[in-house]
């Protein structure tokens, strides 16, 4: 719409757009009739000169008629259902009316003014949207933090008309005050606001704190104008230092990283650990059961040896003797030296070469009549060999 | 007939003239003053319809509504010697429209420059006494209410009155952009670095608490372990000990005789002398 525009004169374009006529008319009505009062024209422009040819009365009378007619027509207007309209009574404001058919008493008492109030207005601060495709206005968008730091913020704000008599008789130009109310009140709300607060959690805050600011000017000076929505497009570090902010959000990133490496470094080895521990204790436990089975097996077959030894400990006695030592010699290589008879001599055992010749059979060393010793497969000897065989699996 | 028409409708012409030049409307956003043969008559016209002197009296308007003025930036230096650049609006009306118009004639371009001039002075002023961080961070509202009421006694003579000025931007100038610029950008590296810091400082933490549980846990789990040991050790040794000792003689031979046993196996070589109680019988049956 052309005549919302901030770049307009300051001649108010409100008069230009009347549906039904009127409005035009009284604007140039008016201007004739300044002219009258500063210079004495004297010619006669308006309809009610008509009965000068006096042809008539009648004629003259329907023709006055007519003219009536038409007169109160042009007073007829309609108001689309978005617009009121403000009605003017020799200039001064009368009343506003809502959408509908209406009837105003004709040129030269009344006029109507027509603003739409449904309409939703744009204002942009610190980029222009049909500048381009980034479209940025560093004066408007650089602005002062409190701790001095520089920031870049893009805002665009929804409004609207809500008095359409304010809007129309209060403030010379209410879009351009808008305009230059917003960024006042978005740079007082950033100035109070500390750089990190604003570029990230605190933009919220900022915009509903601009907005309220704004609201309350609007309504001060009688503006009649409505903010619906107030949006901080952008807010982020001005070029010159975006590098330094991006670098900052990836310290983060690598923060976060090297947490959570050290996380999974930390659910890797305590399990582990437990594990392990586990392990140990299971072992120990293994161990402290083995032993005492073994204890326990032991002292055992222990006890039930003793008892038939206690029966008859003497020829018990004997007779493991004898089977252990018959076990053991039969078992093994031997050299029989009768020291006591050749006590004087040395005797030479030639120990490797005995020991390199067959082990199948043993080597039985002459010593005078020495019989072979016979072996012999009694029940001592097998109970022997098959404790040998518990002994070498439980040892450790 | 028709001169006493033309008579009827020269009067009524005549009165529509008259009517036309006496009667004159101020509009709902207009004031107006009347001027007696360039004398103010009368100042204090509302919207409405009026008469005046047709001829003789001449209307004047002026804009009722609140008018903006949007000063260029310009640079103030403030009280620890900072220069700014200041851009501002001034919202401001005509309040008495005779004063207004003995002052400006009616000119509202000299107005304005008036009105920029007397803010203007009174900004410097007000810069000159507050710090950076004051301007920028301070109360506004408060800075701008002190500047309005002095500079309002001022503008009074004009006839005007300021309703508002409002600070739009307060920014350093370029070569001041720059430092702040590198002081920004040296923060942010610091801020880095630190977080940076922060996170090596927590992964180590991290690290260094779970070698410390994993540690604790071997150890407690090996001392847990030698207690079992022990404590089977021990109930071992006791068994052992309550069965041996029921016949000490008996244990002994055989204890011995399962250690001769074991002892001795199949490739070693004894060298004996045939003696002692096995051999008894072996060089003399009769012995």
């Amino acid at each position: 719409m052309a005549w919302n525009e901030p770049g307009k004169d300051d001649k108010d374009p409100w008069g230009n757009r009347g549906n039904d006529g009127p409005p035009d008319l009284d604007e140039v009505l008016r201007s004739v009739q300044r002219k009258f009062q500063s210079l004495f024209g004297g010619s006669s422009s308006d309809n009610d000169d008509t009965s000068g040819n006096g042809s008539s009365i009648i004629g003259a009378g329907l023709l006055l008629a007519i003219v009536a007619i038409v007169w109160l027509a042009s007073g007829i207007y309609i108001i689309e259902p978005p617009e009121r309209g403000v009605v003017l009574q020799f200039g001064k404001y009368k009343e506003t009316t809502m959408s509908g058919p209406h009837w105003h008493i004709p040129y030269p008492v009344q006029a109507v003014e027509v603003v739409n109030i449904d309409e939703s207005r744009t204002a942009e601060i610190g980029f222009r949207s049909t500048a381009g495709r980034s479209g940025m206005v560093p004066s408007e968008a650089l602005m002062l933090t409190q701790d001095e730091n520089i920031i870049e913020m893009k805002i665009e704000i929804q409004y609207r008309v809500e008095k359409p008599a304010d809007f129309l008789f209060n403030v010379q130009n209410p879009v351009k005050t808008l305009q230059q109310m917003t960024e006042s009140a978005v740079r007082e709300v950033v100035g109070l606001s500390l750089m990190d607060d604003v570029l990230t959690t605190g933009r919220q805050e900022v915009a509903i704190k601009s907005e309220k600011l704004l609201q309350s000017l609007l309504s001060d000076y009688g503006t009649g104008l409505l903010v619906t929505s107030f949006n901080i497009t952008d807010a982020q570090a001005p070029a010159q230092v975006q590098a330094a902010f991006d670098d900052v959000v990836k310290a983060g990133a690598d923060k976060v990283r090297m947490k959570n490496e050290a996380e999974a470094y930390a659910n890797d080895i305590v399990p582990r650990a437990r594990g392990a521990g586990f392990r140990v204790v299971q072992e120990a436990e293994a161990y402290k059961s083995q032993i005492l089975a073994k204890a326990q097996g032991e002292t055992s077959r222990f006890l039930q040896v003793m008892n038939e030894y206690e029966k008859a400990p003497d020829i018990t006695r004997e007779r493991m003797y004898l089977d252990t030592m018959e076990s053991v010699y039969s078992r093994t290589q031997k050299v029989m030296v009768d020291v006591s008879k050749e006590s004087s001599n040395v005797l030479y055992l030639p120990l490797d070469k005995m020991r390199g010749g067959s082990k199948s059979a043993p080597t039985r060393i002459d010593l005078s009549n020495m019989p072979a010793y016979p072996s012999s497969n009694s029940n001592g000897t097998n109970t022997g060999s098959a404790q040998d065989n518990a002994r070498s699996r439980g040892g450790r | 007939m028709s001169t006493r028409m033309n008579l009827i409708v020269m009067s009524i012409l005549l009165v529509f003239v008259v009517l036309y030049l006496s009667v004159f409307y101020v509009d709902q956003r207009e004031r107006a003053l009347v001027l007696h043969l360039g004398q103010i008559e009368r100042a204090d016209y509302q919207p409405g319809i009026h008469f005046k002197v047709p001829l003789i009296e001449d209307v004047k308007r002026f804009d009722a509504r609140v008018l903006t003025v949007d000063v260029k930036p310009e640079r103030y230096i403030t009280r620890d010697k900072e220069t700014l650049l200041v851009d501002s609006f001034i919202l401001w009306k005509i309040k008495d429209v005779s004063t207004y118009y003995t002052a400006m004639g009616g000119d509202r371009n000299r107005a304005t420059s008036r009105i920029f001039n007397i803010v203007n002075n009174a900004l410097r002023d007000e810069f000159a006494n507050r710090s950076v961080q004051d301007v920028v961070a301070g109360d506004r509202t408060s800075m701008v209410s002190d500047i309005l009421s002095n500079t309002n006694e001022a503008v009074k003579a004009f006839g005007i009155e300021l309703v508002n000025i409002r600070i739009k931007r307060i920014d350093f100038i370029s070569e001041i952009n720059e430092r702040v610029f590198a002081r920004m950008n040296s923060e942010r590296e610091r801020i880095a670095k630190e977080t940076r810091a922060e996170g090596a400082e927590e992964a180590e933490k991290i690290r260094s608490d779970a070698d410390r549980q994993s540690t604790i846990i071997i150890a407690d789990s090996n001392r847990q372990s030698e207690e079992l040991r022990g404590n089977g050790d021990a109930l071992a040794t006791d068994t052992y000990a309550q069965a041996y000792g029921q016949n000490k003689e008996f244990y002994s031979l055989y204890r011995r005789l399962t250690a001769y046993k074991n002892v001795f196996t199949g490739d070693d070589m004894l060298v004996i002398e045939p003696k002692g109680d096995f051999f008894n019988k072996f060089s003399d049956a009769k012995n």
